[in-house]
């Protein structure tokens, strides 16, 4: 199950650029949660605050809170258990491209330790059945490399991977910018039927993505926050205007 | 400022809904001028304009349909478009209403003078204020004008439940000044929806620029929401 996500005093820098700044907000569990702004605006540093992978750059450095499912991702857990907790998947599909779809989805596990040969086949199948890839290639699983799947099976793939190793929360960084509209339509039905097992956090450009796939919605400008509210209001009657001027497209 | 086509389409369809929102205020205008000094030539004026009405409709329609399919409007540019679909509606209707009134005029100008106990001017003059107020709230995006006549509707509605009353009872006693009480009742009937359609209207402006949904609060609490007409 999907658990809830408290962020306090939340900043971030890059060097000396301050990319996220006093960012408090609770993301519900078992819901998705979009984020949208213009480029730099720092939704996309501030999910990789969520599973600890903004600090692997090395100029990078964080200040605050995270505390998911009440732990405290950065005084009480190391990063490896964390990334196992929270999933992600990226704008682009990355799979190892020299394995089968079979290693793909198991590498997670395999790289825990998990050896299991009956348990692993179980896990595959579940985690592609529940990225909705299964019935696409349950006859090719150590035939065919990731590498050989569409853009779109790439993606659900990857999200197969990011759930083999049952995490709780499920990032997601414009998931579906590089497909084709029937994958994206794909992936926004799945973002649907998952949200019930995991929390959800998506960043996305497109706005009618997160109209129909989120029910709760923030809106970041220049490094911070500046509106988290249902999506209905955020998207039919935002409270503050900048809000307003960026979803009606009049900056941004 | 980005997304410029889009901004001056928004503007090119208020332009249109407001040559379609003169033209309507014109022929109920018309229509009660008609009635006033029983004349016959104003009526084929508002004929014409019916016409003009019912394609200007269409267009508008067609206007806000390719921009919502095009343009994916957000926020208070989708609550714009809605409105303006809405009101182009209730617009087209008021056209209905003027020819309605006018084509009773016609009718009445066939049938001996009466003296009925009915003021169809005043209820005229009201609800033709109405109208005009909800659509200079549409012009200024002003929601206070619009809510201020929220309240005029009571006004017009107790005006025909009155007409109703006096008229009926002037078919029963009266019996050979049914056919221009029933034309009266008709008129009184079409002043009470043009009052309607602006209170329509008004609840649309409110809800473009305020986001908030003003309608139906009478048949929920009884009396209109204190707060909608705050």
């Amino acid at each position: 199950m999907g658990v809830g996500i408290e962020v306090s005093n939340l900043n971030a820098w890059y060097g000396t650029n301050h990319t996220l700044q006093d960012i408090n907000l609770h993301i519900p569990a078992n819901h998705a949660t979009a984020l949208i702004g213009p480029s730099g605006c720092g939704k996309s540093t501030f999910v990789r605050c969520l599973n600890r992978m903004h600090e692997t750059n090395p100029i990078a450095r964080v200040t605050g809170t995270v505390l998911i499912g009440g732990l405290d991702i950065y005084n009480d857990a190391k990063p490896v258990e964390i990334r196992r907790r929270v999933g992600m998947v990226f704008q682009r599909p990355n799979p190892f491209p020299t394995m089968s779809i079979y290693d793909n989805v198991a590498a997670g596990l395999k790289l825990n330790g998990y050896t299991h040969r009956r348990a692993l086949d179980e896990i595959v199948e579940k985690s592609l059945k529940n990225s909705a890839l299964w019935d696409e290639v349950k006859d090719d699983l150590k035939k065919k490399s990731g590498a050989s799947l569409s853009g779109g099976q790439q993606q659900r793939l990857c999200i197969a991977r990011a759930l083999a190793v049952d995490p709780e929360v499920l990032l997601m960084d414009e998931p579906a910018s590089a497909l084709d509209p029937v994958s994206t339509s794909k992936i926004e039905d799945l973002i649907f039927q998952l949200k019930s097992q995991y929390t959800i956090v998506i960043v996305t450009h497109n706005m009618q993505q997160a109209a129909r796939v989120a029910e709760k919605t923030g809106f970041f400008l220049n490094g911070r926050m500046v509106e988290f509210d249902s999506t209905h209001k955020i998207f039919t009657n935002p409270s503050d205007k900048r809000t307003e001027d960026y979803i009606t497209g009049r900056f941004g | 400022m980005t997304r410029i086509r889009f901004q001056q389409s928004l503007e090119d369809l208020k332009e249109q809904l407001l040559v379609m929102a003169g033209l309507a205020e014109q022929a109920i205008q018309r229509a009660i001028e008609a009635y006033r000094v029983r004349d016959l030539s104003i009526c084929d004026l508002v004929s014409r304009s019916e016409i003009a009405i019912n394609r200007l409709e269409r267009e508008i329609d067609q206007a806000a349909l390719d921009l919502l399919a095009m343009e994916q409007p957000m926020a208070s540019d989708l609550r714009f478009i809605l409105s303006v679909i809405k009101i182009n509606a209730d617009l087209e209707r008021v056209g209905d209403s003027a020819k309605a009134i006018s084509d009773r005029v016609r009718a009445m100008e066939q049938m001996a003078a009466a003296d009925l106990p009915v003021d169809i001017p005043r209820m005229a003059t009201l609800a033709a204020e109405m109208v005009r107020k909800c659509l200079q709230s549409f012009i200024e995006a002003d929601a206070d004008m619009a809510r201020s006549v929220l309240a005029m509707d009571d006004a017009v509605d107790a005006m025909n439940k009155a007409a109703y009353k006096a008229l009926t009872k002037v078919m029963e006693e009266q019996s050979h000044l049914a056919p221009q009480a029933l034309n009266a009742l008709m008129i009184s009937r079409a002043l009470e929806r043009v009052a309607d359609h602006a209170t329509n209207i008004a609840e649309d402006v409110v809800f473009w620029v305020q986001g908030a949904d003003v309608r139906h609060h009478k048949s929920v609490t009884g009396g209109r929401d204190p707060h909608a007409l705050a």
